[in-house]
């Protein structure tokens, strides 16, 4: 599926970080004074990680996720993006985003819906199509492709979404509380793919959640965050086994990882409550 | 036309709403329609017969004869020049304007209306591709919204009535008569449904879309082909059906100031002229079911193309 250049600068990528964000801060306007939505952000990311970004709402995690992706700007420091700035990482096509609404066209079928970066990039009608098949699969949602969004779960559709963000092989992606508006059983279940997707395909993930469990259970690293100003307080390495199932949830190991996520969140909480 | 028209109907529904027209009739969902047509008739030949009331008397009066009250009644109901005719009178008119005279007879309400629809729909076209070529302008040149707009909102308030003599005749000094003139004041009332509806659809898709876009890095003209107009269709469609409506409303207007010689307006002045209000309600209603009929096309023609768009059936 690589080939020689795309491994050479996976290689490449291995010895420089995906994400090397320093001194990154983001402040609005408002009407009430500015807002630090980021503050004094210093963080390094390599290639391959699976990092999750978790805090309560307004702990600036989403905005980190929208400044890599080019859609806020740092108003100081540096954040840079394979070494770029997130603008030319940008029109590199360097990484997908998914977001918490799975976000399909409603007038285009599944697999239109897949082939649409694909056409604005301007592929092929044949590569397109092997492109859709080819990660619909890897979502298992093979035999949906002329299915319409709304006749879709709302599970299937986040499925679809995320084929569409893999569908022009970012070596990066983008996840903002992809599953939380999903029942807590699908969820799981697309936490487990999602793992498999991970390993199989080496992406770097930066994944914003609510859920300390889904946080512990899906990454190598998880990056605590605490609002007002929005900072990093905790940098946690999860070494639990890479193909971990389910189960793993009951370990000792992972019991003790939660609960320093937890202490992590409730100290970033206590001055203002 | 509602699927659940009655209780007794409603398991039924799911697999009605789906049907052709008639299979529904059939089927009974049109029994309100047809309770409302009925109520609508007695209350018209009632109001007929009260209207008509004074008028037949006197004729009887000043020819000094008996009568009774059912010739009273009948009579209401069979004047030559009634205040309100009644039903059966502008049906039997609409019959024999329509089916007795030749499609190119100037006493054939199909020659009448085909005029009259002829400019309309020109004017339509006209109307429909400057309000979405306006609606382009404002959603991508932002001074143009807080500019334009407004103009386009107080054209509106200029009486359709007062703008018509002053473009006939403006235009006809200047040697265009006939159907232009009259399609201009049709696209002038269909340009504004049209700006409006098509400034909500083309600013409808909602922020995620537009960050997907941008995180695609598409060009603004694959932004507005691939995300803003087919966001937008459905809004065209609500759009059209009014200007459609619109249209012919124009057109009539505009047949009004200049006593023209074809036209559904041109019948309904002279009708007015002469006291043929037989004739002006039978014009009335050759428009109005012209008028419905298209509207009723552009409802097809949405939902032909919602089905291709992947609208639930």
């Amino acid at each position: 599926m690589l080939d020689a250049a795309t491994d050479r600068s996976r290689t490449a990528a291995l010895s420089s970080p995906v994400i090397e964000a320093r001194d990154v801060s983001l402040t609005y306007a408002s009407a009430d004074g500015d807002v630090h939505a980021l503050s004094n952000i210093n963080l390094s990311i390599a290639a391959g990680e699976f990092v999750s970004f978790i805090g309560p709402s307004g702990c600036g995690k989403t905005t980190f996720l929208r400044a890599v992706a080019d859609l806020e700007h740092a108003t100081g420091g540096d954040l840079r993006v394979n070494g770029l700035t997130p603008h030319d990482a940008r029109m590199q096509r360097a990484y997908g985003y998914v977001f918490q609404a799975a976000a399909l066209f409603p007038w285009r079928n599944i697999e239109d819906n897949i082939m649409l970066p694909l056409e604005i990039m301007g592929l092929d009608e044949d590569e397109r199509r092997e492109r859709a098949r080819r990660n619909l699969e890897l979502v298992n949602l093979t035999g949906f492709e002329r299915k319409f969004p709304w006749q879709l779960s709302g599970g299937m559709q986040q499925r679809a979404s995320i084929a569409r963000a893999l569908s022009f092989d970012p070596a990066l992606l983008l996840m903002d509380e992809p599953f939380g508006a999903l029942d807590e059983i699908v969820r799981d279940h697309l936490n487990e793919q999602l793992l498999q997707l991970w390993n199989r395909t080496g992406k770097t993930v930066l994944f914003v959640t609510h859920s300390i469990q889904e946080a512990v259970f899906l990454s190598s690293r998880i990056i605590v965050m605490s609002p007002r100003p929005g900072r990093i307080i905790d940098d946690i390495a999860c070494d639990l086994p890479r193909d971990r199932g389910l189960d793993i949830r009951e370990t000792p190991e992972f019991i003790a990882l939660a609960q320093r996520v937890r202490s992590g969140l409730r100290a970033g909480h206590a001055y203002d409550e | 036309m509602t699927n659940n028209a009655t209780p007794m109907m409603n398991k039924a529904t799911p697999m009605m709403s789906g049907l052709p027209l008639l299979t529904r009739i059939r089927r009974g969902a049109a029994l309100p329609l047809a309770a409302m047509i009925v109520a609508l008739t007695v209350l018209w030949y009632a109001g007929a017969v009260l209207m008509n009331m004074t008028l037949v008397r006197d004729a009887f009066e000043r020819e000094e004869v008996e009568y009774t009250t059912m010739e009273l009644v009948a009579g209401t109901l069979d004047a030559e020049r009634p205040l309100l005719p009644a039903p059966h009178q502008i049906v039997a008119t609409f019959i024999d304007g329509v089916f007795n005279y030749a499609p190119n007879s100037p006493r054939s309400l199909v020659y009448h209306s085909w005029v009259t629809l002829s400019a309309a729909l020109l004017g339509l076209a006209m109307g429909v591709a400057t309000g979405i070529l306006l609606a382009v302008l404002i959603i991508h040149v932002r001074v143009l919204e807080k500019s334009l707009l407004p103009w386009i909102i107080a054209s509106q308030m200029i009486p359709v009535l007062a703008i018509a003599p002053i473009t006939i005749v403006v235009l006809g000094s200047i040697g265009i008569r006939g159907l232009v003139p009259k399609a201009l004041i049709s696209a002038y009332l269909c340009v504004f449904p049209v700006v409006i509806g098509m400034v909500k659809g083309l600013t409808s898709p909602d922020r995620q879309h537009r960050d997907l876009m941008h995180n695609w890095s598409a060009t603004p003209a694959q932004v507005f082909f691939k995300l803003r107009w087919p966001a937008a269709i459905p809004y065209l469609f609500a759009s059209l059906k009014v200007a459609m409506a619109i249209s012919i409303v124009g057109a009539v207007v505009g047949e009004l100031p200049t006593g023209a010689q074809a036209g559904i307006g041109a019948r309904l002045l002279a009708g007015s002229y002469y006291g043929q209000t037989i004739q002006i309600w039978a014009a009335l209603l050759a428009i109005s079911i012209v008028a419905a009929g298209f509207v009723g096309l552009v409802g097809l023609i949405e939902k032909s193309v919602a089905r291709r768009m992947g609208a639930p059936a």
